[in-house]
C-alpha cells in the first residue's frame, strides 16, 4: 500500500476550483478516495454537498467518469453501470480493469438511501460503496439524519428550552452492512489519510461488493474554526466515538487503538452543535453519550476477539 | 421470412426483448408486468441472451440501474406497470433529461388507490410530461412490432429520448394471440450494433452526467428536449416505413380506420381501438358513416395529422380511460380539442374502462348513439360523459 508522499505524487484527479467550503472534509475524503482509487474509476454521488459543490454546469471538478441520478439511488445507478461493464466485458466490448465507486453522505445513505444500498450489496455487485458521514443533511441546511448523534442542535433538532437538540442515537449503519454479509466493510475517516486509504484500495481489490463508513467533519453544521477538521475527525477516532476498524470476510480488525481514551467531553466542547449539552440541566446527557460510547467500544473489542479466535 | 407465433401480449414484448438482446435488463416484479419478465429470466437461463439481468429491489432502482447502464453506453431496458411506474417516476424524468435512449414496455394498469391490478391508462398518462415518447399497442402483435422499432427511435441521434411501449393489463398482456415475428437475424440486422456517444465506460476521456444545472442553463436544456420531441415525427415514421417494408407492417403517427367519408369518429388509443374497428364495421354494414382514429404516438402528439384526419367529421367521440381529477376532460380529450380548434367538428369525451371494467361492443355502440345525437345538433355535455358507471 502507498504512503502519503507516494499518493501525493499521483495524479490529482479532483480538480481545484470546486465550490465546497474551506475546511471540508468531505472533500478531503474525496480526493483521498481518487488518489487510492486511480483515473480507471467510475464514480457515483447522490445529490448532496459534494455532488453540487463539483459539479454545477458547465463545469465538472472530476475528472474521472462521474454521474449523479437522485438522492437515493446511487447505490443502484453504480450497480447498473456495473452490470454494463460485466456485459460488455463478457461480449468483449471492453477489457481495461474498471473500479465501480458509489458514494453518498450520511442523509443519502442511513436515510433515504439505504434501501438502494441494501439491494446493490445483497446483489453481490463488484462495488464499493462509500459513504461520507459527517452527520446530517448538510446541503438542505442541517438538518438531522438517521446518523446523527444524540444530543446533536440541528435545523430540525434545535436546542430548544425544553428539547435538548436530538433524542436518539444513531442507526448503527456499519454494523447493518457488516450484517449483511459482504466480504469488506470498514470504517474510516480522512483524518487518518494512510488508514484510510489503505482500506480504499483494499476494498477495490477484493471481488464483490463492499462498504466504508467514513467520518467527514462539516465545519458548517458542527460549528468549529475550519482549520480544525483533520484534528476533528481524529480526536472523533481517540474518543472512540468513530473506531476505525475493518471486516474482512467477517474477522474485525480495529485498525487503531487509542491509547488513552480521550473523555468524550473533549471532544463534544469544540463543536457548537452541542454547546448546549453543557448547560447544567443537560450535562447528563453528556454522561449518557460517554456511557453509549464505552459500551459500544468494549462490544467492538469483544466482537474483533471473537472474530480472530 | 415470418414466422407465426402465438404470444401474449407478455410474452411477444419478451420475444422482442429476446430478438433485439439489450445488454443490460434490470426490474422488479409487478402485476402485470410479471409474465414479461419471467420469459425473459427464462431466456437468461437458458443462455438464449446475453443481457445482465439485474434483479433490483424495487422499480427506482430498476429506473436507477438502466440510467446507470445506459450511461455505461449499454443497450439497457426495463419494464414496469401502473404503481411501479409510478415509484420509478422521479427518475423517469432524470433518464429523459439525460438523453438516455431506454426502451421500456409498460403494461398499462390503474394507479393505486384503491388497489386494482386491471387495465386502465392512468399510469402511462400521468407520466405524458416527462419528457419521454409514448407509443400505445392495439395488440400484441403492435407491443412487439413497436419494441422493435422503439430502441431504433430511442437511439436516433435527432431524438436520443427513451420510449415507452404500452400494451393493456391482462387485456392485451394476458391474453394469446397469433402473431408474425421476424426471423432473429433480420431482428439482428434491423437494430444493429449501438455505439453510445459518451459513455462512463471511456475512462479516457471522462465526462459528467447529471450535473447542477441552475438557472443559466436548465432552461436551454429543457428547450433541447422540445427540439428532439419535435424531430421525432419524423423518425417515428421513417422508422415505420423502413419496419413495414421489413414486415409487411408499417407504422405511423395514428392509424386512420375507415374515416374517408365518415361523418361520426371515435378516437381511441390501446386494445378498445381493435374493439372499436370491429363496431365500425357493423356499423358500415348498417349503413352508418362511422370511423375510428387510432393514436401510435401519444408523445410526441400529432396534432396537425389528427386534425387532417378528422377534416369534414361532424362529431368526434374521444375515448379516455383515465380521468384528470378537476379537468374539463381527459387526458385525451384536451390534446384532441387543442388539435382540432377552429375545425368545426363537435367534440365529446368518454371516460371508460377505468380499472378493468370491460369495454364491450355494446357499449361502444351506445357511445356512437350518443355520438349520433350529437352530431344531430343535440348539445354535448361541457364534461365526460361515463361509459359503463353505476351511479
Amino acid at each position: 500500500m502507498p504512503g502519503l508522499k507516494q499518493l501525493a505524487q499521483r495524479e490529482e484527479l479532483m480538480s481545484a476550483g470546486h465550490r465546497a467550503c474551506a475546511g471540508c472534509l468531505p472533500m478531503t475524503a474525496m480526493r483521498q478516495i481518487l488518489l487510492s482509487a486511480g483515473k480507471d474509476t467510475v464514480c457515483g454521488c447522490t445529490t448532496g454537498c459534494v455532488e453540487v459543490v463539483t459539479t454545477i454546469y458547465p463545469y465538472t471538478a472530476w475528472r474521472t467518469p462521474f454521474i449523479h441520478n437522485a438522492f437515493e439511488n446511487s447505490a443502484a445507478t453504480i450497480s447498473g453501470a456495473e452490470a454494463a461493464y460485466r456485459s460488455l466485458k463478457r461480449q468483449g466490448k471492453i477489457d481495461k480493469e474498471i473500479n465501480f465507486i458509489a458514494m453518498g453522505g450520511d442523509g443519502g445513505t442511513y436515510d433515504i438511501g439505504l434501501q438502494a444500498l441494501s439491494g446493490a450489496m445483497e446483489r453481490g455487485h463488484n462495488m464499493l460503496y462509500i459513504c461520507y458521514d459527517n452527520e446530517a443533511y448538510m446541503n438542505t441546511g442541517i438538518q438531522r439524519s438517521g446518523g446523527t448523534p444524540k444530543g446533536t442542535a440541528t435545523s430540525t433538532t434545535p436546542a430548544g428550552k425544553v428539547v435538548p437538540g436530538k433524542q436518539q442515537y444513531p442507526k448503527p449503519l456499519t454494523d447493518i452492512m457488516i450484517a449483511h454479509g459482504i466480504p469488506y466493510v470498514a470504517q474510516a475517516t480522512p483524518g487518518y489519510p494512510k488508514d484510510m486509504t489503505d482500506k480504499i484500495e483494499k476494498a477495490l481489490a477484493i471481488d464483490g461488493p463492499a462498504f466504508m463508513n467514513v467520518l467527514a467533519p462539516c465545519t458548517r453544521g458542527w460549528r468549529y474554526p475550519m482549520e480544525e477538521s483533520m484534528d476533528i475527525a481524529r480526536q472523533a477516532v481517540e474518543t472512540c466515538f468513530w473506531p476505525i476498524y475493518e471486516v474482512e470476510h467477517g474477522k474485525i480488525t480495529i485498525t487503531r487503538k487509542p491509547k488513552e481514551k480521550v473523555p468524550i467531553e473533549e471532544w463534544l466542547k469544540r463543536q457548537g452543535r452541542f454547546r448546549h449539552l453543557f448547560r447544567e440541566e443537560n450535562k447528563h446527557i453528556i454522561a449518557e453519550i460517554q456511557a453509549d460510547v464505552d459500551r459500544k467500544w468494549e462490544w467492538l473489542l469483544k466482537r474483533e476477539e471473537l472474530s480472530q479466535s | 421470412m415470418a414466422r407465426r407465433l402465438i404470444l401474449s401480449g407478455n410474452d411477444a414484448a419478451a420475444e422482442a426483448m429476446r430478438q433485439l438482446d439489450p445488454d443490460v435488463v434490470a426490474a422488479f416484479p409487478i402485476t402485470p408486468q410479471t409474465e414479461l419478465m419471467h420469459k425473459f429470466a427464462e431466456f437468461v437461463a437458458d443462455g438464449d441472451v446475453k443481457a445482465e439481468f439485474v434483479l433490483v429491489e424495487s422499480e427506482h432502482s430498476a429506473m436507477s440501474a438502466t440510467v446507470g447502464a445506459a450511461a455505461a453506453g449499454a443497450r439497457a431496458m426495463t419494464a414496469t406497470s401502473a404503481n411501479g411506474l409510478a415509484l420509478m417516476w422521479e427518475i423517469v424524468y432524470i433518464a429523459a433529461s439525460m438523453r438516455l435512449p431506454i426502451v421500456m414496455p409498460v403494461i398499462n394498469r390503474a394507479l393505486s388507490g384503491p388497489i386494482n391490478i386491471h387495465c386502465d391508462h392512468s399510469d402511462t398518462m400521468g407520466c405524458r410530461d416527462s419528457g419521454w415518447i409514448q407509443l400505445y399497442s392495439e395488440s400484441a402483435q403492435e407491443a412487439y412490432d413497436n419494441v422493435l422499432q422503439a430502441i431504433r427511435i430511442a437511439e436516433h441521434p435527432d431524438v436520443l429520448t427513451p420510449v415507452m411501449v404500452t400494451f393493456d393489463g391482462f387485456i392485451i398482456s394476458h391474453t394469446a394471440e397469433v402473431l408474425e415475428g421476424l426471423e432473429d437475424n433480420e431482428v439482428r440486422d434491423w437494430v444493429g450494433t449501438y455505439d453510445a456517444k459518451y459513455s462512463l465506460l471511456r475512462t479516457d476521456d471522462p465526462v459528467t452526467f447529471g450535473p447542477l444545472d441552475l438557472q443559466d442553463y436548465y432552461y436551454e436544456h429543457k428547450r433541447q428536449q422540445v427540439e428532439a420531441m419535435k424531430k421525432a415525427p419524423a423518425v417515428i415514421k421513417e422508422i415505420g416505413d423502413a419496419y413495414g417494408k421489413l414486415s409487411g407492417r408499417p407504422y405511423g403517427m395514428i392509424e386512420s380506420y375507415r374515416l374517408e367519408d365518415a361523418e361520426m369518429a371515435l378516437v381511441a388509443l390501446g386494445s378498445t381501438a381493435g374493439t372499436t374497428k370491429v363496431v365500425v364495421d357493423e356499423l358500415r354494414d348498417a349503413g352508418k358513416k362511422v370511423g375510428l382514429l387510432k393514436i401510435r404516438s401519444f408523445r410526441p402528439f400529432p396534432g396537425r395529422e389528427i386534425a387532417e384526419a378528422l377534416k369534414g367529421v361532424k362529431a368526434v367521440g374521444v375515448l379516455d380511460r383515465s380521468i384528470s381529477f378537476g379537468a374539463p376532460g381527459g387526458p385525451v380529450e384536451k390534446e384532441i380539442k387543442a388539435a382540432l380548434y377552429g375545425g368545426g367538428q363537435t367534440v365529446a369525451n368518454f371516460v371508460y374502462g377505468l380499472g378493468g371494467r370491460d369495454m364491450s361492443m355494446t357499449d361502444i355502440k351506445s357511445v356512437f348513439e350518443q355520438l349520433e345525437s350529437i352530431g344531430a345538433g343535440k348539445t354535448p355535455a361541457d364534461e365526460p360523459l361515463f361509459v359503463g358507471v353505476r351511479g
